[in-house]
């Protein structure tokens, strides 16, 4: 009999094999979905995982969509240490597309290299601005996180569509829904030249070098540990959890803004509806896939750029549809919670059928 | 013989991931014994008596209920045999009546004519010296008056071995008698008692026979009654840990702290508020606040934290006032704290002892422009290890993996290494082994005489008499006078507890 048994100590192995075996699963499940769906599922993996990394320019397309989901993970790696379950980074991303866009279009024709940190700089605010109502609804009214951030992500998604079709609607686009192209000065340098890749990957690895000072090194990131680990030993020590929420909130928003910000002055160059296939959400599994550790989003982060890349390249050349891509993502999500349960427990194969009932914590084992 | 032992266990063995908790345990409980199970915390009574209650299953061994052979598979088949158990955590719903409750463990034809469980009750209480209204809410109930509930509970379920889990810590002194005087009555009548207890002057006056426990095993059988205290302390911890601590008198200096009229009130309807608690403690003494638990001790102590800001009253430390003070401007002007609760309070489980010195000692130059230094936090925490004989695997053990009481004697050693001018320490002692509990009494003592004030909290009424200079009683939120401890009769101090005290009394004491 399968049983799942505490362990005395949290596994530190399992800590980061689970993610690795969570991948593991996700491939062969999707092995199996392939062949249920009766196409071949070797070509089928190929393409998703290997192809659309197999030259220079795939690669540089792995950055791009690095960049945004890098930055967004930073921001969250922030609040969920504390506990704090922002779910808002699409919103606050969403603001920055939009903050950055307005300044953005008040600027074409001028020439200077304050435009573009400036354009940047409202993308941030404008994020920053978004995590702070759920940071004040949160310390004043006590106001769940996780409801208030996933209600102001539609309400920033339907801002952002208010724009495009109002106020921000290019006059000579057909009456397509979305901003007019950018002035050159409001755009990012490309990073490696002949490619879409811009400096945004750049940013988003100096915000992950900053998560790990921060967690590893600074006084403020062991304040957060402690507040996410233990509440009531953060208040003992006199840790303010209303600065801390503020914090990490503020933090978020930042990051994700300037991430959306990066997008519309990056790959794109104007404000469109479609500006985020999801980065806010895929950034959730970034964080939890990478360990909430530095080293750990970037290389989740990677791996989540891809299935943005794999699902498009699916749709190509095997005609399958979009929802490939999330259904990767969701399965590699459902694994890795899964397998997380096997830091805290161990598998015992048991052939005494009298044990204890009370003790031995005796959650039925999944085939896991 | 057998037809009078009750109860016998032979060889139980229970073993949990990484530690044998029962080894092999024999005991033999006689119809109409009291019986008394000794030992430290994590001695394996508690194992042993969810084996005898079918709460656990032993992995080897058997027990013998009447002689027969039998298996506990649960609690209700326990209760169906006869044995009856009340626990330290009572398992009451505070919104029912005590009938209500009593109603809720009984089978559904019992439980069904209300008016006859109530006379039941009444009787019962009556006759075994246990005055108890069935129609009462347990809320309104004191705690004495709760574990009557439990007890005619068990006696109405027609008990024959009443299983009391370390009964006296919540009671006051003359509680304490008036329950042994219950059990003396039920054990001339054939109810056999098995008394779990770590009080040994308790066990020598009430207990026929005693078996105590040490790592899982048995390490003796005595009669209490007919050896010392000591030589069954000396069962329960073994040969070479120090069992007393030596205390020297003090020397109180000028006045340190004073506490006026704090009062607070608890929006939780189960909480104590706080009521016009003065005192005052001057350096160099150690200040003890007796009282059961539930009565304010805790909200006190996070008054004087800083956890909760009181809502009238001051408090004027080293001649400043400090009432609006967060909880780390008060530890920065010295105040320190250890409370009750060492994992999830005083240190974060999952954290390493070196990141829990970090908790609160970051003033001591742990912390430059924002960064940690990790060489000092280090140097710091090895430091109190070593200092506070800190049995453990090093800085980088977590606090979760350290026994009560090495992780108290880290919390103290961390508090008392920062220099404070006032402890505050609540329960210090509470669940630690003898040897820890004696370093922890030698390092209050120490500090005292560095010319610190220390304000202890405990409900271990020994510990109190044995280190205070000055003592009160907190009841209902209240605090009574102070008295010189060498003066303060424990029938005085039990009426304190009780809250029997006037107001205007503790405030002109005070003053």
């Amino acid at each position: 009999m399968l049983q799942l048994e505490r362990r005395p100590v949290d596994s530190a192995l399992m800590r980061w094999a689970s993610p690795v075996l969570a991948l593991v699963l996700t491939v062969i499940t999707g092995f199996v979905l392939f062949l249920a769906m009766g196409r071949d599922p070797v070509e089928g993996l190929r393409f998703f995982f290997i192809t659309p990394i197999s030259d220079v320019i795939g690669l540089a397309e792995l950055g791009l969509k690095m960049a945004p989901l890098l930055l967004c993970a930073a921001g969250l790696t922030v609040c969920y240490r504390a506990r704090l379950w922002n779910i808002g980074a699409e919103g606050h991303f969403l603001m920055g597309a939009l903050g950055a866009s307005v300044v953005a279009v008040q600027f074409l024709e001028a020439d200077g290299f304050w435009v573009l940190p400036l354009v940047l700089l409202a993308g941030v605010l404008a994020g920053v601005l978004w995590a702070a109502i759920a940071a004040g609804l949160k310390t004043h009214l006590h106001c769940n996180e996780i409801l208030t951030t996933i209600m102001l992500n539609y309400i920033a998604l339907n801002f952002l569509l208010y724009a495009v079709h109002g106020p921000l609607k290019d006059p000579y686009g057909f009456g397509f829904p979305q901003s007019v192209m950018f002035g050159d000065s409001s755009l990012l340098p490309a990073l490696i030249p002949g490619t879409r890749l811009h400096i945004g990957l750049a940013f988003g690895l100096l915000a992950a070098v900053a998560v790990w000072v921060m967690f590893a090194r600074s006084f403020v990131g062991f304040q957060l540990n402690v507040i996410g680990q233990d509440h009531r030993a953060a208040d003992f020590a006199g840790f303010s959890a209303r600065r801390l929420t503020w914090l990490a909130f503020l933090v978020g928003g930042a990051t994700a803004g300037l991430a959306g910000a990066s997008e519309v002055t990056g790959p794109i160059g104007q404000l469109v509806p479609q500006v985020s296939p999801g980065y806010g959400y895929t950034a959730i599994i970034v964080v939890f896939l990478g360990r909430m550790h530095a080293l750990g989003i970037i290389a989740a982060s990677a791996l989540l750029a891809l299935t943005f890349l794999g699902g498009e390249m699916l749709q190509i050349a095997m005609n399958m549809p979009k929802a490939v891509t999330g259904l990767f993502q969701g399965l590699l999500l459902f694994y890795l919670l899964t397998c997380d349960a096997l830091i805290h427990y161990r598998i015992r194969f048991r052939h005494r059928a009298r044990e204890s009932k009370v003790m031995t914590p005796s959650t039925a084992a999944g085939e896991a | 013989m057998s037809a009078t032992q009750r109860l016998k266990l032979e060889n139980i063995v229970k073993e949990y991931p990484g530690c044998r908790a029962n080894d092999g345990i024999d005991l033999i409980v006689e119809a109409g014994e009291i019986h008394a199970l000794l030992g430290e915390n994590g001695a394996g009574k508690s194992t042993l008596m969810k084996v005898i209650y079918g709460l656990v299953q032993p992995d080897e061994g058997q027990m013998f209920w009447n002689g027969k052979p039998v298996q506990v598979a649960n609690p209700a088949e326990a209760r169906g045999m006869g044995i009856g158990m009340v626990f330290q955590h009572f398992s009451l719903f505070e919104t029912l009546t005590v009938a209500e409750n009593i109603a809720l463990g009984l089978p559904a034809y019992e439980a069904r004519d209300r008016a006859k469980l109530e006379e039941r009750i009444r009787e019962v209480s009556a006759h075994y010296g246990m005055a108890l209204d069935p129609r009462r809410y347990v809320s309104t109930l004191s705690v004495g008056e709760r574990q009557r509930v439990e007890i005619v509970r068990c006696l109405i379920q027609e008990s024959t071995l009443l299983i009391l889990d370390e009964p006296t810590s919540v009671l006051t002194p003359q509680e304490v008698t008036t329950l042994f005087a219950t059990l003396r009555k039920l054990s001339a009548e054939g109810c056999s008692i098995l008394f779990i207890s770590h009080k040994l002057e308790e066990v020598r006056a009430l207990c026929d026979n005693a078996t105590v426990l040490r790592h899982g095993r048995v390490s003796g059988d005595c009669r209490p009654a007919e050896i010392s205290a000591t030589d069954i302390a000396r069962l329960m911890v073994g040969e070479d840990t120090p069992i007393s601590t030596r205390v020297t008198s003090a020397q109180p200096g000028e006045l340190l702290l004073e506490a006026k009229n704090l009062s607070w009130r608890c929006d939780d309807p189960f909480g104590t508020s706080l009521n016009k608690v003065s005192f005052n403690l001057r350096r160099g003494e150690i200040v003890g606040i007796a009282g059961v638990a539930g009565n304010g001790q805790d909200e006190l102590l996070k008054a004087l934290s800083g956890e909760v800001r009181v809502d009238a009253g001051s408090l004027e430390f080293d001649g400043r006032r400090i009432e609006t003070l967060t909880p780390d401007q008060r530890r920065g002007s010295g105040v320190a704290i250890v409370p009750e609760e060492r994992l999830g309070r005083g240190a974060v489980p999952g954290m390493t002892l070196a990141d829990n010195a970090l908790l609160t000692a970051s003033g001591q130059g742990l912390v430059q422009k924002g960064m940690i230094r990790f060489g000092r936090v280090r140097e710091f925490c090895r430091n109190v290890i070593d200092r506070f004989d800190v049995r453990c695997n090093g800085e980088t053990s977590t606090a979760g993996s350290l026994s009560g009481g090495n992780l108290q004697k880290y919390i103290i050693g961390r508090e008392a290494l920062q220099n404070p001018k006032l402890l505050v320490a609540s329960h210090p002692t509470w669940g630690v082994d003898v040897g820890s509990a004696v370093a922890i009494h030698e390092a209050l003592i120490r500090l005292r005489d560095e010319g610190a004030a220390i304000l202890l909290i405990s409900e271990d009424l020994d510990e109190l008499y044995q280190l205070c200079n000055r003592m009160g009683a907190l009841c209902g939120g209240r605090l009574s006078p102070l008295a010189e401890a060498s003066d303060l009769s424990i029938e005085q101090l039990g009426q304190w507890m009780a809250g029997e005290f006037g107001s205007e009394e503790a405030s002109h004491v005070a003053a």
